[in-house]
């Protein structure tokens, strides 16, 4: 395996004073790119948000490991620094800050230097025109009124224009159509032509997976780790669901 | 005010400064027909001025102080200088503004602002302008931008006689009275008909003199078919006795002509803004309020449109931000007074630290505005729990022809939201911060880029330390 990018050991999370996770351990190695699995309610959400530092998602037990360093008392934002992105399941809106100005703050801010908008402009366009994006979004609010595709798309494009070295995507394919699977899916590969960049993929289907390589697989169910494999394991579940693994 | 934006912190003492004007002319404290009639000589005002003076200051003696808002107990009447003449003349030249002055008006950004985007500048400081100036192209359409005490000697004399405090009379109300007894300062603006400006006029206020008054009066007459963008700006350094500004905005917006107020106001947290301003709007004219109160221990303010001619319409938009020890009661008035006539409110506040922010509007469709409409739309936004925000809406419709509608929301900011901005590495406070900007977003727009930018500073400096 690679050198560890992420290492989650033991984790136990609360939600409102309930138990979600009750340890989980799973360890992403840089490049390399993990599906998670699991029946709705197993605690997939909760693992992302949890990694990603959401103060409502309160760790009783365990660590996050990013880069070799203890980030579990860290706030969102310093995950976010450094190197910790999560699509949402369910993209916010945010009135009165258009797409494109937020892109670009938070670039300063991880950057903590100016972002040329002249330059900035560019990128964002390039990058929109690969995710079949209409560029009038850019200066629309952010996530409001978008359609479901379109805010999955808008969290891809906040993907490629923010680089993080670790993506988790909470069921991105959720709810789109075929073609917008497809989209979605060329946004991925293209993140990943750098090396570096690793990925943990929350999904239900098959399809997203299609043209991505897929380095390990692992099963959630009621809040721990039943199964892990290698690729091959998609597509046993996708076979025969989640039972064998249930019953054991 | 470009300049502004490439500072990252910024802070209040960026309006907080003040300098010692110890040459500065004075009146006594107080109010006695005697130091009135002191004002008026001092301001060598015509004849019917200072019977004007006079009599509203008698009013001003008879009418009681308001008791239906914010207290005002901490306004000691008899300890307020109504008029503070800097020691200088007011001059078109930059070079020729006193030294110290000119620092003041150089750190808030207004000459840059002149030279980069306004058509024409006026400065007032304390009671008195100090700068004037017009763009010469401007000046050659015929548009006149001058100080009201010059406008009363000159030309348009007459045309002043006849429109100086009859939108708001000194009956209106106490303070209404009290400015019609002691103004001075302030601008007259005239735009020719048919003339448009196409760049912004400014005019700023700044309220230097501790525990002193300013009482200026802008009288803007945009004549039929014509355009003009006034922008408004105030400030004032901080000190712990109260100040008091009740100024006056009289507008008159002619036949098919268009005008857009627009006022940024961040005075100290030590003032009293009782401030009255009123437009009246003929046949197919159109007001647009554009509104940001940031400052003031309390504030008063709720702009007029009296929608006069047929088809007139008003549009106001604002943006109220009580932060501690600040109650600012704030919001606008509409009067549809013939057919057709339309009014659109969209008005946003914000409360925190146990600020309190209260919108008031008030809508009246008279008998013969058949066929008008009116839209009001207030969203409140608390940022704790010790915070106050009120929405007071009133109507009065006299006639079954009309499309009125009224809209409240009262929200905080979600922890969702916060959470979501900060996975992609925005700190929590300038989370926060975006989402309020973002809520203030109705004024923002509709502001020129320089002041929406100080805009949003302010909203920035008011977010500055704001996590528990
Ligand atoms: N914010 C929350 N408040 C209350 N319960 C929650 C919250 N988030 C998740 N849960 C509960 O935690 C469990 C796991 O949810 P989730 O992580 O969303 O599962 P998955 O993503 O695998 O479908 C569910 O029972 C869900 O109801
Ligand atoms: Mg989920």
């Amino acid at each position: 395996m690679s050198r560890k990018l992420l290492e989650i050991n033991g984790l136990k999370v609360n939600v409102a004073d309930k138990q979600i996770l009750h340890g989980v351990d799973l360890a992403v190695g840089s490049g390399e790119t993990h599906v998670l699995m699991g029946p709705n309610g197993a605690g997939k959400s909760t693992l992302g948000y949890a990694v990603m530092g959401d103060p409502r998602y309160t760790v009783t037990e365990g660590t996050v490991v990013f880069d070799g360093r203890d980030i579990t008392a860290e706030n969102a934002d310093v995950r976010a620094k450094a190197g910790i992105f999560l699509s949402f399941q369910n993209p916010i809106e945010v009135p009165g800050i258009s797409l494109s100005n937020f892109i670009r703050s938070a670039l300063e801010q991880r950057t903590g230097k100016r972002v040329k908008l002249w330059e900035f402009r560019k990128e964002l366009k390039a990058a929109m025109e690969i995710l079949e994006m209409d560029p009038a979004y850019a200066d629309r609010d952010l996530n409001v009124g978008f359609s479901g595709g379109e805010k999955k798309k808008a969290e891809i494009l906040q993907l490629l224009m923010l680089k993080p070295s670790l993506a988790i995507l909470d069921e991105t394919d959720s709810g789109l159509d075929v073609d917008a699977v497809r989209t979605v899916s060329v946004g991925i590969k293209e993140y990943q032509k750098n090396k570096n960049a690793s990925l943990l993929i929350i999904t239900h289907s098959t399809r997203i997976l299609e043209a991505l390589h897929v380095d390990a697989t692992h099963v959630l169910a009621d809040g721990q780790m039943i199964a892990s494999g290698d690729a091959s394991l998609v597509e046993e579940i996708n076979n025969h669901g989640f039972e064998q693994f249930l019953a054991r | 005010m470009k300049e502004k934006t490439q500072v990252n912190d910024i802070d209040r003492s960026m309006y907080d400064f003040r300098f010692e004007n110890k040459d500065a002319y004075k009146v006594h404290e107080g109010l006695t027909p005697a130091i009135v009639e002191q004002i008026s000589k001092e301001k060598k005002d015509p004849a019917w001025m200072e019977q004007f003076r006079l009599q509203a200051l008698q009013i001003y003696n008879q009418m009681p102080f308001p008791d239906w808002g914010p207290a005002i107990d901490g306004l000691q009447m008899d300890n307020i200088v109504t008029y503070v003449r800097p020691n200088t003349k007011m001059s078109a030249k930059w070079s020729e503004v006193p030294a110290e002055i000119k620092d003041t008006f150089e750190r808030l950004g207004i000459p840059q602002a002149e030279r980069k985007s306004l058509a024409g500048v006026g400065a007032q400081f304390d009671s008195e302008l100090v700068y004037h100036n017009v763009k010469a192209e401007v000046a050659a359409l015929g548009v006149v931008y001058t100080d009201l005490e010059s406008a009363l000697h000159g030309e348009y004399a007459e045309m002043i006689q006849k429109h100086f405090m009859k939108l708001v009379t000194p009956r209106d109300h106490k303070f209404a009275a009290l400015h019609g007894a002691v103004w001075s300062g302030g601008s007259f603006v005239y735009v020719p008909p048919g003339v448009s400006v196409e760049i912004p006029l400014q005019s700023y206020f700044r309220l230097n003199a501790p525990g002193a008054g300013q009482f200026e009066h802008t009288l803007i007459i945009v004549d039929e078919g014509a355009y003009l963008h006034f922008i408004e700006g105030c400030s004032a350094p901080k000190y712990n006795v109260a100040n008091l500004h009740a100024g006056c905005v009289e507008l008159y917006v002619g036949k098919n002509a268009k005008l857009r107020y627009s006022t940024i106001e961040n005075w100290s947290k030590n003032m009293y803004n009782l401030n009255t301003k009123r437009a009246k709007v003929e046949d197919g004219g159109v007001i647009e309020w554009v509104s940001g109160s940031f400052g003031s221990h309390v504030s008063y303010l709720y702009p007029m449109s009296i929608l006069a001619g047929k088809g007139a319409r008003a549009e106001f938009t604002g943006i109220t931000f009580a932060g501690k020890g600040q109650n600012l009661d704030t919001g606008t008035k509409v009067v549809h007074n013939a057919p057709e006539t339309s009014s659109y409110v969209n008005t946003r506040s914000i409360s925190k630290d146990g600020g309190i922010s209260t919108f008031r509007s008030s809508v009246v469709v008279n008998r013969n505005a058949e066929n008008s409409k009116s839209a009001v739309s207030c969203q409140s936004l608390m940022l704790d729990d010790i915070s106050r925000s009120d929405t007071i809406p009133a109507m009065d419709i006299r006639t079954n022809k009309a499309d009125v509608g009224h809209e409240a929301k009262i929200g905080r900011i979600s922890d969702e939201a916060v959470f979501y901005l900060m996975s992609r590495g925005i700190s929590e406070e300038d989370a926060r911060a975006m989402i309020v900007s973002g809520f203030a977003d109705n004024v923002s727009k509709e502001l020129p880029l320089e002041y929406a930018v100080e805009m949003n500073n302010l909203i920035r400096i008011e977010m500055k330390g704001s996590i528990g």
